[in-house]
């Protein structure tokens, strides 16, 4: 466990947080779930490590 | 009695003759019976019969059924035909092809290239009729037999109960001249995916059916057509959710449509029906000859056992996966693989009965759960069972157009690749310090190039239930004997192979390894220790541990 960085890590957070809401401008329901499951697919491969992704999946059942 | 035939033959290659034992006042006992001759019961009585065990095989038809099931036979099967000396003529006769295209909807999403990796007697895979297989099992069962293998092949000889007796099993078999009764020290069910030993023992067979169904068409092209392979996801007809069309032997293709669960059959296998959706896939203008269709649904389920006291089960009968990925043929040539040598050494006296076949077990449903577990995966890729899973599906086929990286996430359907007996009762130790991962105890092993030949020409036994010591740039005796069995050493030098460094030493100077005569890796060392050595040998053959 611990390889997922949990700290926080973004420098610019309402930057990239605007980045993810603009992106998602003037999309419809379907366009922007398509979207994010993309961005999720390029991120996962970004990250590149099962045990990571296992656990980022964990955080997010909140 | 009459028979009625379940399927059409290809070809009648064991007519029905009566035996010596049907007249005979006593059951004539044999001291191992298989039930059921297709592939994988003939591969199993062809290994047994070569290693001089007595194997009587029955079958309630007379040869090898018509239309091509499996095509696809990976390098680890090949490997197991050529131990048993009947490769060749599949690898002569069989496709290999290297490009596949993925398609989605309308348009090619990429092609790949598979780049197989170098240094193997055996290609990755071959496509070949499944009847072309059986024949080349049966041509070597003829040839073996010629040669005094102890073999016999009954034909219209059909089994109707099983009773196990404790000290042996009590088979009644019914034939055209009416019922009679056979014994066997063991019996092995490889009586397909409908086993009936399987029901009349009561044994279970669960898990998933999917609510698909598959029309396939073999089709002979007039012209000429590329030795491709093409998977189309959502195929712009619009009636299915996926299509597949690769190559076999004699300009015959393989078309595979996925036509969902509520498909009338007697609609979809109508001549020109077929002809339409083919037409649909391959272009309009391509002629082409209708060989074969048929329509199947498929099921994901195993046994709980693989064996119940003296009756034990292999191949479909214990096993049913879905075709993507083609591991149904693969994996039960793999419990013949596992399986026969067990029994051989059983038989001799030379090893326990009940930690040998537990240990079938465990190795061979770990190697099913493998199988169900990719194929179901693939299922699930190509045929989304939610709408967020859908969702993820064609993400990954809209980022794969573009992208490589996304290429690797596309499931349509894996190769199927040897099991490694992780976590068998059988392995030993493994103290080769940074040794390669892919040859830890449990792995088959990978084949390198020798001076005038391939390491698997001279690793497993066909003839015997042989263990081998293969040494390699380390001391070891000429000879080793323990447990009542005696194991030739291979001394090898790593020194102008590179594949054999990378395969077996990684940054080892020097190896010993203990090898099954599946040719799987029982345990590995640094170097040379008798006492541990005799210590895994006692372990691989169910003896301790
Ligand atoms: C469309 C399709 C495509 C496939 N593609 C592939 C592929 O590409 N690669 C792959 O590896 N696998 C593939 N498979 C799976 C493969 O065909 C099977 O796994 C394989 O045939 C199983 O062999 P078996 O010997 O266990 O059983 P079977 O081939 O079913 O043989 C069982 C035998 O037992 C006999 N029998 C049954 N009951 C009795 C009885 N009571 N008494 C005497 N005899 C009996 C039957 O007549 C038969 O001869 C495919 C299957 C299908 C349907």
């Amino acid at each position: 466990m611990g390889t997922l960085n949990t700290s926080r890590n973004l420098a610019a957070p309402d930057d990239v947080y605007d980045l993810l809401i603009h992106a998602h401008e003037g999309k419809t329901k379907a366009e922007s779930d398509a979207f994010n499951a993309r961005l999720i697919l390029i991120l996962m491969n970004h990250v590149g490590d099962r045990d990571a992704i296992a656990e980022a999946l964990a955080l997010a059942e909140v | 009695m009459t028979f009625q035939d379940r399927y059409t033959l290809a070809y009648k290659t064991y007519p029905y003759e009566k035996s010596p034992d049907q007249d005979l006042p006593a059951p004539v006992r044999h001291p191992v019976v298989i039930v059921g001759g297709g592939p994988i019961g003939m591969a199993l009585a062809l290994d047994l019969g070569l290693k001089g065990v007595g194997v009587l095989v029955l079958d309630d038809h007379e040869g090898i059924g018509m239309g091509s099931r499996a095509v696809c036979y990976a390098k680890r099967t090949l490997e197991i035909a050529d131990r048993l000396g009947c490769a060749g003529p599949m690898v002569e006769k069989g496709v290999v092809w290297s490009l596949g295209k993925v398609f989605h909807r309308n348009e090619k999403i990429y092609e790949f290239n598979l780049l197989p990796e170098e240094g193997h007697k055996m290609p990755a895979f071959i496509n070949l009729q499944q009847p072309y297989l059986e024949m080349n099992i049966l041509d070597r069962v003829h040839a073996a037999r010629a040669e005094g293998a102890p073999i016999q092949v009954r034909g219209k000889n059909r089994v109707d109960a099983v009773a196990d007796k404790g000290d042996h099993v009590e088979i009644t078999v019914m034939t055209p001249d009416g019922q009679y009764t056979v014994q066997a020290d063991y019996l092995v069910a490889c009586d397909g995916a409908n086993s009936g030993v399987r029901a009349m023992l009561g044994m279970s067979f669960e898990g998933e059916v999917f609510k698909d169904s598959f029309l396939i068409a073999d089709v002979r092209m007039k012209a000429d057509f590329p030795t491709e392979r093409w998977f189309w996801f959502d195929p712009p007809s619009g009636s299915g959710a996926s299509q597949l069309l690769h190559k076999q032997p004699d300009d015959v293709w393989r078309i595979d449509f996925q036509i969902g669960w509520g498909a009338n059959r007697t609609e979809e296998l109508k001549e020109a029906n077929v002809r339409r959706r083919v037409a649909q896939m391959i272009g309009e203008d391509v002629e082409f000859d209708l060989v074969w269709s048929s329509i199947y649904t498929f099921q994901c389920k195993r046994m709980a056992e693989f064996h119940r006291g003296r009756v034990i089960f292999a191949g479909d009968a214990a096993h049913q996966v879905s075709p993507f990925g083609a591991r149904g043929a693969n994996s039960g040539l793999q419990d013949t693989d596992n399986l026969a040598w067990k029994l051989k050494l059983i038989l001799d006296g030379t090893a326990p009965a009940e930690p040998l076949l537990k240990s079938y077990d465990a190795e061979r449903i770990h190697g099913a759960d493998e199988n169900i577990r990719n194929s179901t995966r693939a299922t699930d890729f190509i045929t989304p069972k939610s709408e967020i899973s859908a969702l993820f599906r064609d993400a990954v086929l809209t980022l794969a157009a573009k992208h490589d990286f996304a290429r690797p996430l596309v499931n349509s359907g894996r190769l199927s690749v040897p099991c490694t007996y992780d976590g068998s009762p059988l392995n030993g130790p493994d103290t080769l310090a940074d040794g390669p991962e892919r040859t830890r105890p449990g792995s088959p092993c990978p084949d390198v190039p020798l001076e005038g030949g391939y390491l698997l020409d001279r690793l497993g036994d066909a003839r015997g239930a042989q263990f081998q010591i293969l040494a390699i740039d380390t001391e070891a005796p000429a000879r080793f004997t323990a447990h009542g069995l005696d194991c030739d050493v291979m001394r090898l030098s790593a020194a102008d192979s590179e594949m054999l460094r990378a395969r077996y030493l990684g940054a080892a100077p020097g190896a010993v390894y203990l090898i099954r005569p599946d040719q799987h890796v029982a345990a590995r060392w640094a170097g040379w220790d008798e006492s541990a050595v005799a210590a895994a040998l006692g372990r691989a053959i169910g003896k301790e541990g």
